[in-house]
């Protein structure tokens, strides 16, 4: 009995093994090798456009990046558009939450309706919003305006970075949402009771009981934003190129100039080794906090 | 009719209000969370809504003053068609996405299997490494990724398209196969060993039929995820491989402003995804969250 369960043991662990080698070889591989090949070229001289310009660099495409206005310019629109939609979304999304958690009539369809803009793909919404519903003459906003007699805007050209921001906003409502209202589920519906039989009026409910129970999801939502907006690009692509002049350009717009247009590895690759700095000082966050719910 | 009126119409479902009840008070407080909920879920799908509409306008009723009285037409639809060769970008996502869930899941399976019933020390290592890997930006790599790329002739290939998805969702497949695995009774399995099945007929014949649901729900949001990639897709695809994310941003240039056929393309794009996601969003929230969410 002893002998079987012994060996039993190695068998498993060989079998843990040869049973997680393929996921966990490749994962690997797509970390390391991008990773560390992004580092290297960012120490490089190495433009597509100069094949003679070869070597080693140093910090000279650092520096170069940095001295750039370029960059600091993107650094602030990546601040602006990741804040902005955070607010927007949490905020939103908390007292979405709230509404529909509320027993009402045809509740189900509306939060099914409500989450739909998620499942949109980025270029579709990106241009759905600023065609038939930006459009300074035919969009649907202008003619709102104009029906009430106000000013129609012509988003794009006047507030281009806000009309982003909107765009990028519905889409991540629904996802806040979504999570936010899986995390009221979980909500102890005696307390609340509770609560209201000692008083408590509905604002008080939603700042010391509802508030309190969601602060783990909203943070979840926050960190798992965070990681995608940081690097935001089709609805910056499709709709404004980043412009007008640097006006809409992020930081994952910007690697992409210096990447694809002028073929700049090493400063593209300078960028790209920043862009994973910020997102790592997140991750770190939303990984440590995952890592203590799998012990409970 | 104008879009105010219809809005008011869709906002105000049939509802039942007993005259002078004793709980009249519960009553109105329904009827306002009815007419509140329905307003915000009408106008947060109104862009989706709007869109559908678009689509069977003709190019003059699209750009005319915003209208819900037009003679529909599937005009658009077949433009979409005949001009672009829609079909083609169509059956680029449906290869990549599902090609990449296909490999994705036969991967992730082994493995959350694994660790779910062989679990050892570092087995939690493993999983939260798995999760960091995702946190890696895209654009971060885009470099090494496309020259990588361009040297093995993967570029503009859905082959390409399919190693980066799969390796994109492998983390969320692994993940969200380990909780529902770990959720399912060892026993039934324990059982099936004693009957001296092996580590293949056991997975084969019982983990799977049992745990069916649970795939199936994995499978349908690395759909999504994959259908609606824009970074990869805009970047590594230009003509021949392009899936449906890159055929619509091609709608951006100026001379592609056709607004009944941008919205007949798109509805077609998202039409299928949309319903997988109405059928999987309550599954979603683990994967989306990595369980920190439950």
């Amino acid at each position: 009995m002893n002998k079987t369960r012994a060996s039993g043991r190695t068998v498993g662990g060989l079998r843990t093994l040869s049973l997680q080698a393929p996921a966990v070889t490749l994962l690997l591989l797509w970390m390391l090798i991008p990773l560390g090949l992004t580092i290297w070229f960012s120490f490089q001289r190495y433009n597509l456009l100069m094949p003679g310009m070869t070597g080693f660099a140093g910090l000279e495409n650092y520096q170069y990046l940095f001295s750039d206005p370029a960059l600091w310019s993107a650094m602030g629109t990546t601040l602006l558009l990741v804040g902005w939609v955070l607010a927007i979304t949490v905020v939103g999304g908390t007292l979405l939450a709230v509404l529909f958690q509320q027993d009402f009539a045809g509740r189900g369809i509306a939060r099914v309706l409500a989450i739909s803009p998620f499942f949109v793909m980025p270029t579709v919404s990106a241009l759905v919003w600023k065609n038939m519903m930006m459009h300074p003459s035919n969009g649907v906003f202008s003619w709102v305006a104009e029906t009430f007699g106000f000013q129609a805007v012509d988003w794009f050209s006047s507030l281009p970075l806000t009309s982003i921001i909107i765009i990028v906003a519905w889409q991540w409502l629904p996802f806040a949402l979504l999570i936010l209202l899986t995390a009221m589920q979980s909500l102890d519906e005696d307390q609340v009771e509770a609560a209201r039989m000692d008083g408590a009026g509905p604002v008080a409910i939603f700042f010391f009981i509802t508030l309190p129970h969601l602060k783990r999801a909203i943070s979840v939502v926050i960190m798992i934003e965070m990681i995608f907006l940081l690097t935001i690009f089709a609805e910056i692509f499709v709709t404004t190129s980043g412009g007008p002049g640097l006006a809409t350009t992020n930081l994952a717009y910007l690697i992409y100039i210096r990447a694809l247009l002028d073929f700049d590895v090493g400063t593209a690759s300078a960028g790209g080794v920043i862009a994973i700095i910020l997102a790592n000082i997140v991750a770190i966050f939303l990984v440590r906090m995952v890592a203590k719910n799998l012990e409970d | 009719m104008t879009i105010a009126s219809t809005k008011q119409d869709r906002a105000a479902p049939p509802q039942s209000l007993p005259k002078g009840s004793p709980l009249g008070s519960i009553d109105t407080r329904r009827l306002g969370f009815t007419l509140l909920g329905w307003t915000v879920a009408c106008l947060i799908f109104f862009p989706i809504f709007w869109m559908v509409i678009t689509g069977f306008k003709t190019e003059a009723a699209a750009i005319a003053d915003p209208s819900l009285i037009f003679s529909p037409t599937l005009e658009s639809y077949q433009e979409v068609q005949a001009r672009s060769g829609y079909a083609r970008f169509a059956l680029n996502s449906v290869a990549v996405a599902f090609g990449s869930t296909l490999l994705a899941l036969l991967i992730a399976i082994p493995c959350a299997y694994s660790m779910a019933f062989l679990p050892t020390k570092r087995t939690k290592g493993t999983l939260l490494w798995m999760l960091s890997t995702k946190m890696l930006p895209p654009v971060g790599v885009l470099m090494p990724i496309y020259l990588i790329f361009r040297d093995v002739g993967l570029l503009d290939t859905r082959t390409g398209l399919i190693i980066v998805y799969t390796l994109m969702n492998l983390p969320i497949v692994v993940w969200m196969l380990y909780t529902f695995f770990k959720d399912m009774p060892r026993d039934i399995l324990e059982a099936g060993r004693m009957d001296g099945a092996t580590t293949f007929q056991e997975v084969l014949f019982l983990l799977l039929p049992l745990t069916l649901p649970g795939i199936a729900s994995t499978g349908l949001l690395s759909v999504i995820l994959s259908w609606n990639e824009a970074f990869w897709s805009l970047n590594l695809t230009s003509s021949k491989a392009a899936p449906l994310t890159a055929y619509i941003a091609s709608f951006s240039s100026p001379e592609g402003l056709f607004w009944a056929k941008l919205s007949a393309a798109s509805t077609m794009a998202i039409a299928p995804i949309l319903i997988f996601g109405w059928m999987t969003q309550k599954q979603m929230v683990r994967g989306l969250t990595f369980g920190a969410v439950k």
